[in-house]
């Protein structure tokens, strides 16, 4: 019998690969089943859950303050626009609307963390297709960046910067400039990369064609974000439902059309200059004056107030929430020269006052103990923001409580990894590579 | 603000039993079997045209002792015509509520997850797993009787 006519003869059947939980190009923990007929997919499964830290669970045991780290571990790309995401929500609640600039402060840091996100996103994804180089690049690019957020939170991954009516301090000094020359140094590098990559024969190959779904599939699936966009709909939380000061900017919402992994990887490309664009606008409009806001939301001018029981007045003292000057013209205003400003049933007092003196202290005491805290009214909202992934939503619902009944986030990465089979189905398993990386699955927010 | 869950009141008066409008979040509270109709009916509706589930997830009343129980919570948006609905069922522990899956391929994940974290079921669900916990887990942790200092045994491969 010669080779071939063996090699007929062989009996074939499916072979089951397990792809992960712990893959070099899993961006995560995450296990894919598939089901092999030779190098192509049958059918796959996919298995989550690995990176599951119950912050739904968490959350409803803490006050609604003392959610906010643990919304920085969900998206831990971009954990800025998840800050934002669930301060947006807790406001919604109480019927806050924050100082303007504080607005801008928000819209900066969020589209700074989307310019992190995306280049994580697509130098990735380059490197596991070969291109390190371009990895490289983009991470240098990141680094920028994260100087600039570490400059402003004080940290460059879990940076819990936003507050519940505003933002835990001022930008500091030189901001702008800082901004701005980093900005052009991302610039660069997207160019530096768009050139390396984007008419990359091996890279464009690799990419075109592959993990292709149709415009009807992704609604289907709910997804949202670039992964939508790139299949031809035009949907963008900041273009469709305007939050924080995104209808003052001028800006374009990339679109794709044939929904595969190049469109995509167009798709974040133009992103990350729109994002730039809207970066630039806001720090040309960005106003001055307080970045903090009480409850009732109103702007409080520090040296307006007064504190009731150095004037004697302490009848009833054990009652009411502390509320009073936390500077009291003391040492450490020159920190703070905007004001933070005063209602403290809301905001925690900035930090140089809890530790400096004693109304802070006792404010920072009534805001984070058990039992005390603050207190949005009976009911329920679900306030979308869009991610970097696409549209992060947290649903709150509230008792009145100072915690939070039911905290529950909208992850947008599930729905496009609940999709992942659609999109691997029937290709080769080498596509798996570069159609993960578009998916940009962030263990964090997928399993909570 | 479109009114919507007025309008879906109007259409069905004996399936809505409750509106509200709160914080701007059109939200109605759908009878339980009516479920899949009604979705259906809002997803190919001229003027609802609420084409994408958004999310799916639900709430555990018993610390507010709502009866029955739980809510499952539905957002929906549309995508052509820019807006939301909040839909809710309220259901038991022993109740199932009718799948979404036929409608929107994702409520098959949203529905697993809600089943492993509230442990309520969906009937006519094709594959309804555990999907963030593992298969040997017991209880079900997001209700509010589940205790949050539990531990559970480490769970290894048996050779």
């Amino acid at each position: 019998m010669t080779q071939a006519a063996e090699f007929k003869k062989t009996r074939t059947e499916s072979m089951l690969l397990n792809v992960g939980p712990s893959h070099p190009a899993m961006h995560g923990i995450v296990r894919i089943i598939t089901e092999l007929d030779g190098e192509n997919v049958l059918s796959s499964d996919v298995e989550i859950g690995y990176l599951h830290r119950a912050f739904e669970k968490s959350s409803e045991q803490s006050g609604y303050l003392q959610v906010m780290p643990y919304t920085d571990r969900l998206n831990y790309v971009s954990p800025l626009i998840n800050n934002t995401g669930y301060c947006l929500a807790v406001e919604k609640l109480f019927g806050l609307d924050v100082t303007e600039r504080a607005k801008y402060i928000r819209v900066i840091m969020c589209e700074i963390s989307r310019i992190t996100d995306h280049l994580t996103c697509v130098g990735a994804s380059a490197m596991e297709l070969g291109a390190f180089t371009a990895f490289l690049y983009m991470i240098k690019a990141r680094d920028y960046l994260y100087k600039i957020i570490e400059d402003v939170t004080g940290a460059r991954l879990t940076i819990s910067y936003m507050r519940i009516g505003g933002v835990k301090g001022d930008l500091p000094a030189g901001f702008e400039g800082k901004c701005r020359e980093a900005l052009a140094e991302t610039r660069k590098v997207i160019k530096e990369c768009d050139e390396l990559l984007t008419k990359n024969r091996i890279f464009v190959d690799r990419l075109k064609d592959t993990g292709v779904i149709s415009k009807e599939a992704a609604l289907g699936y709910g997804i949202t974000g670039p992964f939508l966009r790139s299949t031809g709909v035009d949907y963008d939380v900041r273009r469709a439902t305007p939050y924080l000061v995104y209808d003052r900017f001028d800006f374009e919402v990339p679109v794709g059309e044939h929904g595969d992994n190049y469109d995509r990887y167009l798709c974040r490309m133009d992103e990350m200059e729109q994002s730039i664009r809207i970066i630039e606008q806001a720090l040309d409009q960005i106003p001055q004056g307080p970045v903090l806001l009480g409850t009732d939301g109103k702007v409080i001018p520090a040296e307006d107030m007064v504190d009731e029981a150095k004037m004697g007045r302490v009848e009833g003292l054990g009652f009411r929430v502390a509320d009073f000057d936390p500077t009291l013209a003391g040492a450490n205003k020159y920190m703070y020269p905007e004001g933070h400003v005063n209602n403290k049933r809301a905001e925690l007092p900035p930090k140089e006052d809890t530790y400096s003196n004693i109304e802070g202290l006792m404010n920072h005491f009534k805001m984070i103990m058990d039992g005390h805290g603050i207190r949005p009214p009976k009911g329920e909202a679900y306030f979308p923001v869009e991610g970097a992934n696409g549209e992060l939503g947290f649903y709150i619902v509230s008792d009145g409580t100072g915690r939070p009944y039911r905290v529950r986030v909208r992850p947008p990465c599930f729905v496009i990894v609940a999709a992942l089979p659609v999109l691997i189905n029937g290709g080769s398993l080498a596509d798996i590579v570069p159609t993960f990386g578009s998916v940009n699955m962030i263990g964090g927010e997928l399993d909570r | 603000m479109n009114d919507l869950h007025l309008t879906l009141q109007a259409q069905f008066p004996d399936d809505v039993l409750e509106v509200h409008n709160h914080f701007g979040d059109e939200t109605a509270v759908v009878r339980r079997e009516k479920i899949q109709e009604i979705a259906a009916w809002i997803k190919k509706n001229e003027l609802f045209d609420l084409n994408v589930l958004i999310d799916l997830t639900a709430v555990d009343g018993s610390e507010l002792k709502w009866k029955p129980r739980f809510e499952v919570v539905y957002h929906f948006y549309s995508v052509r015509k820019n807006h939301r609905l909040r839909l809710k069922v309220r259901a038991d522990e022993k109740d199932s509520v009718p799948t979404l899956t036929g409608l929107w391929p994702i409520a098959n994940w949203f529905e697993r997850e809600v089943w492993d974290m509230f442990g309520i079921r969906f009937e006519g669900h094709p594959d309804l797993r555990r999907i963030l916990l593992y298969p040997e887990f017991t209880g079900h942790p997001l209700r509010k009787d589940y205790p949050v200092n539990k531990r559970h045994p480490l769970i290894g491969p048996k050779n």
